[in-house]
């Protein structure tokens, strides 16, 4: 297969055998990061800008990880305040960093759709490393290659998303990934972190974390954000700690062999109590991690014409 | 001079005329509407300055009035100028045009609002009604001085985008405006509800990862602001209606005989959320695009009457108000140059006839803002647009007379526009 796009901007538009072709690529990058010499020369000579508008250690970590790992020269610029404060604006930034000429920007913004306006405007391949409540596509690959790792398959699995539906990027993009591969979606969170007319994404809608993980094959936790309090969608961290954790009790309602995700930074007893997280027989969070390096090598390699 | 307007058909509402007559204008007024007035016009041969225009297979109507515009002068003039949107309004078709009061410094006293007159003078195009703000700064505090500011030349009132969410001072200025005819409108939008919202709540809004803006943000101000109208027994007019769920409220006030009336603008009749998925910041405005059944909604409530006016919500800005992250972007349309192609539309699918648009784009504002406009009775100011509506024409926002280019309908077809635009009997645009 050929891969065709110049970027990776969400699931939404990528196909079934697109994402496949993209974990199986990363399944043979996979090799490469537990070798003495970590390093393979494939994207020598290539430029990778790393531009993040938004905090992210793992993230731009892992994307600065996979671009070493693959001999390119990667350049990290972090911007812990928006282009408006800045000054110069996400236009402009984009063309002075098209002038020079590196093959590959990779961008987190808070505002839902940054990556798009960039990819309209640069010819430089884009991919979108998070942005808004919109879409986190290298997540979800990596969390499609860590389920499929461990349950040999995506398709007629039971999934369930707990928590923060309505501002978590990581749960659209898993929604869309997850469905096109077959799975069943179920999300369950307080009405007020469920955003309108999700079912019509073609999932289940639960309030109670009990019904949701009831038989489920993999439970993907979401973090909470602490300032969300602010806005009234939960009343307090102890209550929605006594309602939603993931914990010891509640987990027997899922299958035997269920895996627990989440895509970090965890809170540690608020959405998942720290035996459930610490917890091999089910956590495969670390496991996530280490795919996620894999999954941006193989992205990287595909954008830059590797499949060629 | 004189003119004479000839072979074309005439829509006038107000006299329920609507067949193929003649018009003479003289002194900047209707001299006479009839027919075959070029015939004895000819036959007496004595008048060599009259000027006879020839409009067969046009339509002719009185001057269009937009009783919603932005025109950013003082204060916001690498938006719009007064001069560029006079021009701009002439271009569209519109004779009169109503302007909102969130200038900086905000229309909230006399000083403002004959400055807005004497560029409006200057410019001489359009005529120019300046709307006065409700509250001192539009801060929704204290009532500016609406005697003061109708002496000087206001027509109306409103805090425009900034609702007034105390409905005591709502009540307070409802009541006092009513005392000296002066329309208070209401830009109803309940800012607690809408919080930092940017489009419609609702799929798209999900799916984009967008905060959203329910429609009830919107309806719960008019609930109340009908209430209060109810209570008062005074008029109120609901700008810029985008739900089903106001429709439904006000038609239900109609039918209970309140003094409601209400406008909404053309994209709330042809767009909805949907456009939003490629994040072009054109189609960010307040209120939003909404659903598809709300475009339904207010289809029906443009046929049935329970929206009296079409007005386009004119919103000019400058490229760096747009050229931004969809979050960070202004909202608004430039609407003034494509709000009668626009129109036009709801015409040739049956959902309005000629005589209900004309209504809706003329004789309604006028009797809402208590203008005497609106009509081409004989010794009315010779305010008249010729549409030609046959003609297909392509919108490119380069053409634009108005400084604001951003518009969702940039390259759309249309079928239909204003050709000859006559303010007080002279011509003010010819785009034959």
């Amino acid at each position: 297969m050929k891969f065709e796009r110049k970027d990776i901007l969400g699931i939404k538009e990528l196909s079934v055998d697109e994402i496949n072709f993209i974990l199986e690529t990363a399944e043979s990058f996979l090799e490469v990061s537990t070798r003495k010499i970590k390093k393979v020369p494939t994207l020598r000579g290539k430029t990778i800008i790393n531009l993040f508008y938004e905090a992210s250690t793992r993230t731009r970590t892992s994307f600065e990880i996979a671009g070493k790992r693959l001999s390119a020269d990667t350049i990290n610029i972090s911007s812990s305040t928006s282009s408006v404060v800045k000054g110069e604006t996400l236009i402009d930034t984009a063309r002075n960093l098209e002038a020079m000429n590196p093959d590959v920007i990779v961008i987190r913004h808070s505002a839902s759709g940054a990556p798009q306006m960039l990819a309209s405007l640069v010819k430089q391949s884009i991919i979108n490393a998070g942005d808004g409540a919109h879409e986190h596509p290298t997540q979800a690959l990596l969390d499609m290659m860590t389920i499929k790792e461990h349950k040999g398959k995506i398709a007629g699995l039971n999934v369930a998303i707990i928590g923060d539906i309505e501002h978590s990027r990581v749960a659209r993009s898993n929604i869309y990934g997850l469905s096109k591969m077959g799975a069943n979606v179920i999300l369950a969170g307080p009405a007020t972190m469920m955003p309108r007319d999700i079912e019509q994404m073609g999932v289940k809608v639960s309030n109670k974390i009990e019904e949701a993980i009831e038989g489920v094959d993999v439970i993907m936790m979401l973090r909470i954000q602490l300032e969300r309090q602010k806005n009234s969608i939960f009343p307090s961290l102890r209550e929605y700690s006594q309602r939603y954790c993931l914990n010891r009790n509640n987990i027997k309602l899922a299958k035997k062999d269920v895996i627990v995700m989440h895509p970090g930074p965890i809170n540690r007893g608020v959405e998942i109590s720290p035996d459930i997280a610490d917890d091999p027989s089910f956590s495969v969070i670390l496991d996530q991690v280490n795919k996620g390096v894999a999954v941006r090598m193989a992205l990287l390699y595909l954008l830059t014409g590797g499949s060629e | 001079m004189k003119l004479l307007l000839t072979g074309a058909r005439v829509i006038d509402p107000a006299q329920n005329i609507d067949s193929p007559l003649d018009i003479s204008v003289e002194n900047g007024r209707i001299a006479k509407v009839g027919a075959n007035l070029s015939r004895s016009t000819k036959s007496k041969d004595s008048d060599k300055t009259t000027k006879i225009v020839d409009l067969t297979g046009m339509i002719v109507v009185p001057g269009l009035i937009e009783m919603r515009t932005h025109l950013r002068e003082p204060g916001f003039e690498y938006k719009e100028t007064i001069a560029t949107g006079s021009a701009a309004a002439v271009a569209g078709g519109f004779t009169s045009i109503a302007c909102m009061p969130n200038t900086n410094p905000i229309n909230d006293n006399r000083s403002i609002t004959e400055f807005i007159l004497r560029k409006a003078a200057e410019a001489a195009l359009a005529n120019i009604y300046p709307v006065g703000a409700i509250s001192m700064d539009s801060a929704g505090s204290k009532l500016t001085e609406f005697w003061d500011l109708k002496e000087a030349g206001v027509v109306a009132l409103s805090d425009d985008g900034k609702p007034v969410m105390n409905a005591a001072l709502m009540r307070r200025a409802m009541e006092y405006a009513s005392s000296l005819q002066l329309a208070v409108i209401s830009h109803c939008e309940d800012t607690n509800l809408s919080a930092d919202g940017l489009m419609n709540e609702g799929y798209y809004s999900t799916i984009l990862g967008l905060r959203g803006i329910p429609a009830a943000a919107e309806e719960v101000m008019i609930a109340r602001d009908i209430l209060i109208a109810e209570f008062t027994k005074t008029p109120v007019h609901i700008a810029h209606v985008s739900t089903a769920g106001s429709v439904h409220l006000i038609r239900d006030a109609k039918k209970r005989g309140l003094k409601v009336t209400a406008e909404t603008a053309p994209h709330y009749f042809t767009l909805t959320d949907e456009a939003l998925q490629s994040y072009d910041t054109n189609f960010k405005i307040n209120p939003p695009l909404r659903s598809e059944q709300d475009v339904k909604a207010i289809k029906e409530g443009l046929a049935d009457g329970t929206i009296d006016v079409i007005a386009c919500d004119h919103a000019p800005h400058g490229r760096t108000d747009k050229e931004v992250e969809f979050e960070y972007a202004a909202n608004g349309i430039s609407g003034l140059e494509t709000s009668l192609g626009l129109s036009l539309n709801l015409i040739n699918s049956k959902i309005i006839s000629w005589p209900e648009l004309i209504t809706k784009m003329s004789l309604n504002p006028a009797r809402i803002l208590n203008l005497p406009k609106g009509t081409l009775k004989t010794g009315a100011d010779a305010d008249i647009t010729v549409i030609n509506p046959q003609v297909k024409w392509t919108v490119d926002v380069q053409a634009f007379r108005s400084r604001g280019k951003n518009s969702p309908f940039h390259g759309r077809k249309m079928q239909g526009k204003a050709i000859l635009t006559i303010v007080g009997g002279e011509i003010k645009y010819d785009g034959r």
